[in-house]
């Protein structure tokens, strides 16, 4: 997943597209527990859980760790386990009952570190598990933030996200997932494009009403001006040599 | 040179859309009235009084709890005219006094005092009144002329002149922290008294002279057992303050302008062999029929719920006389013309009336030949307040006419001998929420359709049943025609199209409905749309004035012979719990079903596409302990319900803690969290979610563009808009949230923030767009901003949408406009199929209902005129959203206060039905892409078929002169 720094600042030329600009979006896919966090990484660390069982009663387990880390720049990359084959198991038997597979993870602020970052409460999502396991566990997942900082959802997809009822003959498909992760803080909504417009008009204007600024009175309306002089002047002559003058107004 | 060719061409293109729209918008001089109606209210009655005392006078005078003063022509009920004050305690009226021809009224809490020509209805003048909570106002007479008000303030007292409302005097109450003063008193003397009261104490009488406002007396006398003046005192004859105290079971009077230091004179009330109801607080009634002299010296005492008793003030001031007994009686009042006074009262005849008679204040007896039936309704209020309007008739005796106001804030208006001359249905003034009803067909159409919902019975009995319905339909039409062939020999004024409840019937294209409105009285109506005449009505006694109300169609007219069904939801919002009201919205009766016990409070209801055997959707209703209750919940709803669970989910939301969360329906009926969504409510707080209206239907799946691809729009049926503001208000870091989530799987599609920008929020939320409206604290203006949503040129599934399998988020496009009015409320059209282009309906504070074309609103408006756009019909981007009269749909018909505005498609695709409601109801129809459908009015059948058939003669004479020439030349 690319990086995409700051495009719409660069795209504001057509304010309409608004792109999801995501800030910076990695992944990590299927690493073993202890291989290497990055021990410069100066952001924190909190659990991402999941539960899948056949009875639909959430018993949520660890799947991995999210590194987050706030500021300015805000990033965030999973390490995770791979599935043991118990839980392999439990997730094919969940899939077949059509059950659902939820993740969840703590409500944290990005940004306000040292008071209160971890509040109460979670936030959860689900996907359905026969998806899960269709997609040979590759999902894709996002935190959305809001203004502060604060994570206020997750969501979860699959891709490909339907259940076709296929089966996964391959163990080995459903050991690692496949993850990529992304942090959506909010767009921002565009305000009416004023400055813009009236440049327009002002380029606009310019362009017609220069050659107009230019014509006197008489040569915007001359067409009026001479056949109205020109049918006086008949009229005028009429009076002075009665019927002459009719023949030569008609032009 | 060239791009100026263009923009000229362009301009030229957009006057052309212009004029377009216009010729589309306005109304025709004579299209006034005659799609639309308009029906003004002005609220529940606070204060009335009638002009003068005589038998020709026509006009009322009304002030009511939405802080209107108006005036009705009291022969017809219609509106004379009518002023509408700020909402709020701002413009609360309290206290509406009328003399001659002036009406003095206290307004804000005594913050203005007002006086009104009631002829015209035009402001005499206003006075600002000093700082301080009103207590009481009393007009004040110098030698017989009433020259004076004075009003009474928590601590002041001022007199006006009645003529300019300039201040006489203002004086500031003695010792106003401890005592409380309630009531002012003038009774034609050189003084004006103030009593107050210590509660449990002592009462206070304070005597001011008119001339200067000088304290001429002040005396305290002892009164332990006096609470208060207000609730239990009144003064009758001659300056006597008389008081009940129910403890004591006593009354007690005190004459007020006495020299020495008076004292108050018990009189038990069992001495007079009166009892009192157990429990209830004996209340005064007396009269002051004029300003300059004192009050009547008899007086009612109510002793129970409908028990009366006029009594008489002896002349020694403190002996008293009983003079009538009334039991039962419910309501009482005095009323004056002339010199005579009498006492109307209102006692029960039977289930369906209540008799009003007139007696004689002095003496208590019935006047000969006055009584009057009021007529009770089997679904309305209970009679609240009689307003008696007396007048002597030519052979001096005295006719009246009364008004009664029932519990359902109701007017009738009742004259001799029990005619009711008009009845006001002022609990429409409130309107909380609404429903178009389809009207149901008629017997024949009904048998019609009769035939295909029966089982097959053979071929020969189904020809047979055929041809008899063929018979039948054309036996109605010949039916028809002749009544048309009568009716069109009478004149036009004879022939009456009076809608009754059993002519209704469902026209040609759907035009006509029943709207079915619930007040916020409790009180449900029954209006026919075409007309506005109420049909039916029906008052739920017991309805909390806070009360929330949620209108369900649970089952159409579709379904003959089964009747409509709606059900009304109804949550008291103190405890939660909620009760259900179904009934028929045709008919408006009661229906007779089984209905769910609910004793825990409900949380949401959401109503399935799910029906039952007798085609009612289902309900389902959800409480707090997430379990849920179906509605109806019969076996075969309930295995239905058990089949779907698993795809069964609702969301609920919280917004006290900003927690958005979802559910799963489980086979039990009880309930799975499955998704949540937190927004903290440090940063900001809900404050409101819409989804989509279920019975929309979007006819293009896409937008084809300037390059022939197409666009397709993200149709998610769940998708919500939740609307945030911050909690932050500084106008630099305020911001409103606009959050786009999925309601199955919680899902963020999008969230935008405007910053600088506060509410309140107006949005609508339709198809793949939300409209929304908010003030820009920067720039200090109203605007609006459009999110549209695109799957992009690829559809992912186009054969079905499920929110469970869209993995790729859509596109946004955002566009934001400078509004140049601030906005009450905003609605978009609707209609059958969804392929008229659609129109936002916006109702502004001025009264007027703006149709905006979406066309305008649409964030793929250019900045650059390029030629894909153009071929498009895009308009070019202009930061500001013009408002142009001709889009008033409303004309000049305003509708005061709009507080919603309903849409309803009708039977044709390019009508809408559209009702604002508010203070006032206003109905009419809009066609955002002009009547494609529809002839013209105008439309020249006599020119067009006179074409026909000229154009088929000359084809027959050509051809035959062609075979004659073609024969003569073959001959040569």
């Amino acid at each position: 997943m690319a990086s995409v720094p700051r495009l719409c600042l660069l795209l504001s030329i057509i304010p309409t597209i608004l792109i999801l600009c995501a800030d910076f979006a990695c992944c990590n896919t299927g690493r073993k527990t202890g291989d290497g966090l990055d021990t410069d990484f100066s952001g924190f660390s909190v659990p991402l859980e999941h539960s899948f069982e056949v009875d639909d009663v959430s018993r949520f387990r660890m799947r991995g760790a999210l590194q987050l880390r706030g500021g300015r720049e805000t990033s965030v990359s999973l390490s995770q386990s791979q599935l043991s084959e118990e839980d392999r198991n439990t997730l094919k038997e969940v899939a077949a009952v059509d059950g659902l597979y939820k993740i969840r993870v703590p409500r944290v602020s990005l940004t306000d570190r040292q008071t209160e970052r971890q509040m109460d409460g979670y936030l959860t999502a689900f996907v359905r598990a026969c998806s899960l396991v269709e997609s040979h566990l590759s999902d894709v997942i996002t935190l959305h933030t809001d203004v502060s900082g604060y994570l206020i959802g997750v969501s979860i997809v699959t891709i490909p996200g339907a259940c076709r009822g296929t089966e996964v003959e391959d163990e080995v498909d459903l050991e690692a997932f496949n993850t990529t992760l992304t942090i959506i803080p909010p767009t921002n909504a565009p305000q009416p494009e004023t400055a813009l417009f009236i440049e327009r008009m002002d380029i606009e204007h310019e362009k017609r009403g220069k050659p107009q600024e230019q014509k006197s009175f008489f040569a915007k309306y001359w067409m009026y001006i001479v056949p109205l002089v020109l049918f006086l002047m008949m009229s005028g002559a009429q009076d002075q040599s009665g019927g002459g003058a009719a023949n030569g107004g008609g032009r | 040179m060239k791009s100026s060719v263009k923009m000229a061409k362009l301009t030229s293109l957009f006057v052309i859309l212009l004029s377009f729209f216009c010729i589309s918008e306005a109304v025709f001089e004579d299209q006034v009235g005659k799609f639309d109606w308009r029906q003004q209210y002005v609220g529940k009655t606070l204060f009335a009084h009638f002009e003068s005392n005589t038998q020709s006078s026509k006009k009322m005078f009304v002030a009511t709890d939405k802080n209107i003063f108006a005036s009705f022509n009291s022969r017809t009920g219609d509106l004379l005219w009518r002023h509408v004050d700020k909402t709020g305690p701002e413009g609360s009226i309290d206290i509406l006094l009328l003399h001659g021809q002036d009406a003095l009224m206290v307004v804000g809490d005594g913050r203005l005092l007002r006086s009104w020509d009631t002829n015209i209805g035009g402001l005499n003048w206003e006075a600002v009144l000093d700082t301080g909570s009103f207590q009481a106002a009393c007009f004040v007479a110098i030698q017989d002329t009433v020259k004076l008000v004075a009003v009474l303030k928590k601590a002041a007292i001022s007199l006006h002149y009645l003529s300019n409302g300039h201040q006489k005097w203002v004086e500031n109450l003695p010792d106003s922290d401890a005592v409380q003063y309630q009531a002012v008193y003038s009774g034609g003397e050189e003084e004006v008294y103030v009593l107050g009261v210590v509660p449990n104490s002592h009462l206070t009488i304070i005597a001011y002279s008119l001339e200067d406002g000088e304290i001429i007396k002040q005396r305290s006398v002892e009164a332990s057992w006096l609470s208060s003046i207000e609730s239990s005192c009144v003064v009758v004859g001659q300056g006597v303050l008389m008081c009940v105290d129910p403890a004591t079971l006593a009354l007690y009077t005190l004459p007020i302008q006495a020299e020495e230091t008076p004292e108050f004179s018990q009189i038990l009330l069992q001495s007079l062999d009166l009892e009192v109801f157990p429990g209830f607080q004996p209340v005064l009634v007396s009269s002051q029929p004029h300003p300059a002299r004192s009050p009547l010296s008899e007086f009612f005492l109510q002793l129970g719920p409908d028990h009366h008793v006029l009594l008489q003030l002896n002349a020694d001031g403190y002996t008293i006389a009983p003079l009538r007994d009334f039991q039962p009686a419910f309501l009482v009042s005095f009323a004056t013309t002339g010199k005579k006074t009498v006492a109307a009262v209102m006692t029960p005849k039977n289930e369906t009336a209540c008799a009003i008679n007139l007696f004689s204040v002095d003496s208590g007896r019935r006047l000969l030949d006055t009584t009057v039936l009021f007529p009770l309704e089997p679904n309305g209020g209970k009679p609240h307040t009689l307003y008696v309007h007396a007048f002597l008739k030519k052979d001096d005796s005295v006719g009246y006419r009364v008004l009664v106001q029932t519990q359902d804030h109701a007017l009738t208006f009742i004259q001799q001998p029990g005619r009711v001359v008009w009845t006001r249905e002022e609990a429409l003034a409130d309107v909380v929420t609404m429903e178009m009803v389809d009207l149901p067909l008629t017997g024949t159409q009904a048998e019609l359709e009769g035939e295909f919902g029966k089982k097959a019975d053979g071929l020969f009995p189904m020809v047979l049943k055929r041809l008899s319905s063929q018979v039948t339909l054309l036996q109605a039409w010949l039916a028809h025609l002749w009544k048309l062939f009568y009716e069109a020999r009478k004149p036009r004024s004879q022939v009456k199209n009076e809608v009754t409840i059993e002519t209704l019937s469902r026209d040609e294209f759907n035009l006509q409905k029943m709207m079915v409105m619930v007040t916020a009285s409790g009180k449900l109506f029954g209006i026919d749309s075409k007309s506005g005449s109420i049909l039916w009505k029906h008052y739920l006694e017991n309805v909390q004035p806070n009360a929330a109300f949620k209108l369900i169609v649970q089952r159409t007219t579709a379904h003959f012979p089964h009747p409509p069904q709606c059900t009304l939801l109804i949550k008291d919002k103190d405890t939660g719990l909620a009760t259900l009201h179904v009934f028929n919205p045709i008919f408006g009766r009661k229906s007779h079903i089984a209905l769910p016990a609910l004793p825990r409070p409900i949380l949401q209801s959401l109503l399935l596409p799910v029906i039952d055997q007798d085609y009612a959707k289902v309900l389902l209703l959800v409480d707090d302990q997430y379990k849920v209750t179906a509605f109806p919940s019969t076996k075969n709803v309930l295995q239905q319900l058990q089949e779907m669970a698993s795809s069964i989910f609702f969301y609920l939301i919280r917004s006290d803690q900003g927690n958005l969360s979802g559910f799963r329906l489980r086979k039990d009926l009880s309930t799975e969290r499955i998704w949540e969504v937190v927004l903290p409510t440090e940063v900001q707080k809900i404050v409101a979610v819409k989804g989509k209206r279920p019975n929309e239907h979007v006819h293009s799946q896409g937008r084809v563009m300037g390059d022939r691809s197409v666009l397709y729009k993200y149709l998610n049926p769940n998708l919500l808009a939740v609307v945030t503001e911050s909690t932050d208000t500084h106008p630099e870091r305020a911001f409103v949230g606009v959050f786009l989530v999925d309601g199955v799987t919680g899902r963020i599609i999008h969230e935008a923030v405007q910053r600088k920008a506060r509410g309140p929020v107006h949005f609508v939320h339709s198809e793949n767009w939300v409209v929304y409206e908010y003030w820009n604290t920067k720039s200090r203006r109203n605007e609006f901003s459009v999110l549209e949503l695109f799957e992009g040129t690829e559809l992912y599934n186009s054969t079905v949408f499920s929110s469970l399998d869209r993995p790729h988020l859509p596109q946004v496009l955002q566009q934001t406009y400078i509004f140049p009015s601030p906005i009450t409320t905003m609605e978009a059209t609707l209609t059958e199929k969804g392929i008229t282009s659609r129109h936002l309906l916006v109702g502004l504070p001025s009264g007027a209902i703006l149709s905006l074309p979406k066309m305008f609103l649409d964030p793929r408006r250019p900045e650059v005129v390029t030629e894909h756009s153009r071929e498009e019909n895009l308009i070019p981007y202009a930061p500001e959203m013009p408002i142009r009269t001709e889009w008033f749909i409303n004309y000049n018909q305003t509708v005061a206060r709009v507080k919603g505005i309903y849409t309803a498609p009708s039977g044709l695709e390019s009508t809408c039905l559209v009702v604002a409601y508010g203070l006032d109801i206003y109905q009419t129809r809009v066609y955002p892409s002009k009547q494609f459908d529809v002839l013209k009015d105008d439309y020249d059948y006599v020119l067009i078929s006179s074409v026909l058939f000229a154009l088929f003669f000359a084809t027959m004479i050509s051809k035959r002169l062609a075979q004659v020439k073609l024969l003569n030349r073959a001959w040569r």
